[in-house]
C-alpha cells in the first residue's frame, strides 16, 4: 500500500475543532502532576489551576465562536451547537469546582484525583456533545462515565457511596452495552456510523423499514434515556445521586445531562428526521412517563438528595417535550432548558450542601426548618432556585418551560403540554413544601448551622442565582444563540 | 471448504457457550468460555479479520479469562458450598425469552440481512491500522484520554491511603 501522506493544512483544522477540549484534558493531565509536585497544605492550589484551565478553554471557545470546524474525517465539529454545550459544560465544571473549595475540606476529598477526574469527565462530555461519529458519540460517553462512576464512589468508607457506586456501574455498564449494540446494527445496515450521512441513508425506504435498523435505533435510544435517566431506565438515579459527595452529585444532574441530550439531540434532528413519524410516538411516551413518574415519587420523599434527584428525572421528561417535535422551535426551547437546569439544579445542590453538616444525616428535610429566618442569604437562594426548579415567573426556569410548552402546543402536541403543565404544578407542592420547612416550620431541637462557605462557593451561588434571575427577565439574546445553534445542525 | 469450516466452528463456539451457563464449577465455566472465544477467532479468520482474530485470542482469551481465572482462584469456593442451581420461574422465564429472541434474531438474519463478502486484505493488520492512525485517529486518541481515566479511577478507589 502507498505511505499514508499528511495534509498539514487539514490537520491544522482538526486540531483547531478540537481546542477547548485539548485544553481541558491538558488541564487535568497538569493538575495531576501537581499534585505530587506540592505539600498538604498547598492543595487550594489544584483547584485553581483547574478553575484557571476551565476559563482558558472558555476563553478558546469563545475565539473559535459559532462558525463550523469540521475535524478528523467528520468524526467531531465544532458549530453553533457544539459551542452552545461547551459553554453549559464547561459552566457547569466551573461551578463544581467552586462548590468543591469548600466542600473537600470538610470532607476531605482534597485530591488531586478528584479534580483531574472532573476535568477528564468534562472533556468526555464535550467529545460527546460535538461528535458527529456514532464512535465519537461512544467514546465521549465512555470517558464522561467511568470517572464519574469513581467519583460517586469517592468516598469509599460510607456504605451508600460504595452502593450507589456500584449500581450505578454495573447498570452503566449494560446502557453502554445497549448503545454500542444500536450503533453495531445501525452500521450493518447502513454501512456508516457518520451521523450526516445516515441522514442522506434514510432517504431509502428500504433502509428505514428494515427490522434490523429499527432495532438498532431502539438500543441506540435506551442507551441515551439511560444516561439522561428516562422512566423506565432512571433506576440507578436515586441511589447514585444519594449516595455520591453531594458536589458530584450536583455536576452529575448538570453536566452528564446536557452532554448526554446534546449527542441526543444531534442524533435526532440530524441523522433520524426520517424517522420522526414512528419516533415521535416513542419520545411522547417516554416523556410523558418520565415527567409523571418523576414528580409522584418526588411527591413523598423525605430526604432532600432523593427529592432533587427525582426531580432531575421529572426534568429530563420536560426537556424531551421539546424533542418530541424534532423541529427547531422544540430544540431552541430544549438547549435553553438545558443550560438554565445546569445552574438552578447547581445553585440549589449548593445551598443544600452548606446547610447539611454530615453526609449522611443531613439531608432529611427537616433538618430545612428554621433555616430562612435565621439564614435569610441562604433561605433567599434556595427559595429562588427552587421556585425556579417550579418554574414560577420571573424566573428563568419559568422561561424554560414557557418555551418548551409552548413549542409542543405550536407542533399540536396540545395533550403532551397539557401533561406537562400538570406535572409542573404538582412539582410545585414539592418544591414549596422544601420552602416552607424553611420558613414555617418550628425545628424540634435547634436550627441547623450551616457551614460557612468560602468566598468561591459564595461566587458560585451568586452566579447561579444571576443567571437564574437575568434569564428569567431578558432570556432573548439566550433564545437567540440557541435558535442559531440548532440552526447550526440543519445545515 | 468454508461453509464446513463455519458450521463446525460454529458450532464449537454455541457449544461453549452453553456449556458456560450449565456448568456448576466457575473454573470449568471459565475454560469453555476461552473454547467459545478461540471457535469465535476461527470465525473471524473465515471472515478476512484477521488482525481481529488475533486481538480476540490475545485480549479475550488470553488477558480476560486469565483474570477471571485468578479471581475464582482467589476467592475458592470448595465444590461442595457452591450454590445449587434450580429452574426457578424467573429462570423459566428467562429461557421462554431466550429463545423467543433467537427465533427472531434468526428471522431477520434470513429474511434481511445482506452480508458483503469481505475483499482479502480489509481486515488485515495494515488495513486496520491505516484506518485507525488516519481516518479513526480521533477515536484513537479519545481512547487514549478514556484508559487515562480509567487508570486514574482506578488507582484513586483501590489505594490504601490517598
Amino acid at each position: 500500500m502507498a505511505p499514508i501522506s499528511i495534509d498539514a493544512a487539514a490537520l491544522l483544522t482538526s486540531v483547531q475543532s478540537i481546542v477547548p477540549e485539548i485544553i481541558v484534558v491538558a488541564t487535568a493531565i497538569f493538575v495531576l502532576l501537581l499534585d505530587l509536585a506540592i505539600s498538604e497544605e498547598k492543595k487550594h492550589l489544584l483547584c485553581g489551576m483547574g478553575l484557571l484551565g476551565i476559563g482558558v478553554a472558555l476563553f478558546s471557545v469563545y475565539a473559535l465562536g459559532q462558525g463550523r470546524i469540521e475535524g478528523f474525517s467528520g468524526m467531531i465539529v465544532h458549530d453553533g451547537m457544539g459551542a452552545f454545550f461547551d459553554v453549559v459544560i464547561l459552566s457547569a465544571c466551573a461551578l463544581t469546582f467552586l462548590m468543591a473549595t469548600g466542600y473537600s475540606e470538610w470532607e476531605g476529598t482534597h485530591k488531586g484525583e478528584f479534580y483531574s477526574l472532573i476535568l477528564l469527565s468534562t472533556s468526555g462530555m464535550m467529545f460527546m456533545a460535538k461528535g458527529t461519529d456514532l464512535m465519537t458519540v461512544f467514546l465521549g460517553l465512555e470517558t464522561l462515565s467511568i470517572p464519574i462512576y469513581v467519583l460517586v464512589g469517592f468516598h469509599r468508607n460510607r456504605m451508600s457511596s460504595l452502593e450507589g457506586a456500584l449500581k450505578y456501574f454495573l447498570l452503566g455498564a449494560f446502557a453502554s452495552g445497549f448503545l454500542l449494540y444500536g450503533i453495531a446494527l445501525i452500521y450493518a445496515v447502513t454501512g456508516t456510523t457518520k451521523i450526516p450521512v445516515l441522514a442522506t441513508m434514510l432517504y431509502d425506504p428500504r433502509i428505514l423499514a428494515s427490522p434490523l435498523f429499527l432495532a438498532g435505533t431502539g438500543l441506540l435510544l435506551v442507551g441515551f434515556a439511560f444516561k439522561v435517566s428516562l422512566v423506565p431506565f432512571h433506576m440507578w438515579t436515586p441511589d447514585a445521586y444519594e449516595g455520591a459527595p453531594t458536589v458530584v452529585t450536583a455536576f452529575m444532574s448538570a453536566a452528564v445531562k446536557a452532554a448526554a441530550f446534546a449527542a441526543l439531540i444531534r442524533v435526532l434532528l440530524v441523522a433520524l428526521p426520517g424517522m420522526q413519524p414512528v419516533l415521535w410516538k416513542v419520545l411522547w411516551g417516554l416523556a410523558v412517563l418520565t415527567m409523571t413518574v418523576g414528580n409522584l415519587s418526588a411527591l413523598v420523599q423525605n430526604n432532600v438528595k432523593r427529592l432533587l434527584a427525582y426531580s432531575s428525572i421529572a426534568h429530563a421528561g420536560y426537556i424531551l417535550v421539546g424533542l418530541v417535535s424534532g423541529d427547531v422551535l422544540g430544540g431552541q426551547a430544549s438547549l435553553f432548558y438545558l443550560l438554565v437546569y445546569a445552574f438552578m439544579n447547581m445553585g440549589a445542590f449548593g445551598v443544600v450542601m452548606l446547610i447539611a453538616q454530615k453526609e449522611d444525616e443531613g439531608y432529611d428535610i427537616a433538618n430545612l426548618a428554621g433555616i430562612g429566618f435565621k439564614y435569610p442569604a441562604l433561605g433567599a437562594l434556595l427559595t429562588l432556585f427552587l421556585i425556579s426548579l417550579g418554574g414560577i415567573p420571573p424566573t428563568a426556569g419559568f422561561v424554560g418551560k414557557f418555551y418548551l410548552f409552548s413549542a409542543a402546543v405550536k407542533n399540536g402536541y396540545i395533550w403532551l403540554a397539557v401533561i406537562g403543565v400538570l406535572n409542573s404544578a404538582a412539582s410545585i407542592y414539592y418544591y414549596l413544601r422544601m420552602v416552607v420547612y424553611m420558613y414555617m416550620v418550628t425545628p424540634d431541637v435547634e436550627v441547623a448551622v450551616p457551614r460557612p462557605p468560602r468566598i468561591l462557593f459564595s461566587m458560585a451561588l451568586c452566579a447561579s442565582a444571576v443567571v437564574v434571575v437575568v434569564l428569567g427577565i431578558i432570556p432573548r439574546s439566550v433564545l437567540e444563540i440557541a435558535e442559531r445553534s440548532v440552526l447550526s445542525l440543519l445545515m | 471448504m468454508e461453509p464446513i469450516l463455519f458450521i463446525v466452528f460454529g458450532a464449537i463456539a454455541v457449544g461453549g457457550a452453553i456449556m458456560v451457563v450449565t456448568r456448576r464449577h466457575p473454573m470449568s465455566s471459565a475454560l469453555f468460555l476461552i473454547l467459545t472465544l478461540f471457535a469465535v477467532a476461527a470465525l473471524f479468520v473465515l471472515r478476512q479479520a484477521h488482525f481481529l482474530a488475533a486481538i480476540q485470542v490475545i485480549v479475550y482469551a488470553g488477558a480476560v479469562v486469565v483474570l477471571f481465572i485468578f479471581v475464582i482462584m482467589l476467592i475458592n469456593v470448595p465444590e461442595n458450598k457452591l450454590p445449587l442451581e434450580r429452574l426457578t420461574g424467573f429462570r423459566f422465564l428467562g429461557i421462554m425469552v431466550a429463545g423467543l429472541f433467537i427465533l427472531e434474531a434468526a428471522l431477520v438474519a434470513r429474511r434481511f440481512a445482506t452480508p458483503g463478502t469481505p475483499t482479502a486484505d480489509s481486515g488485515s493488520v495494515e488495513a486496520v491500522g491505516r484506518a485507525l492512525f488516519t481516518d479513526y485517529l480521533l477515536a484513537f486518541e479519545v481512547t487514549s484520554v478514556l484508559l487515562l481515566a480509567a487508570v486514574i479511577g482506578a488507582i484513586a478507589l483501590a489505594k490504601k491511603r490517598i
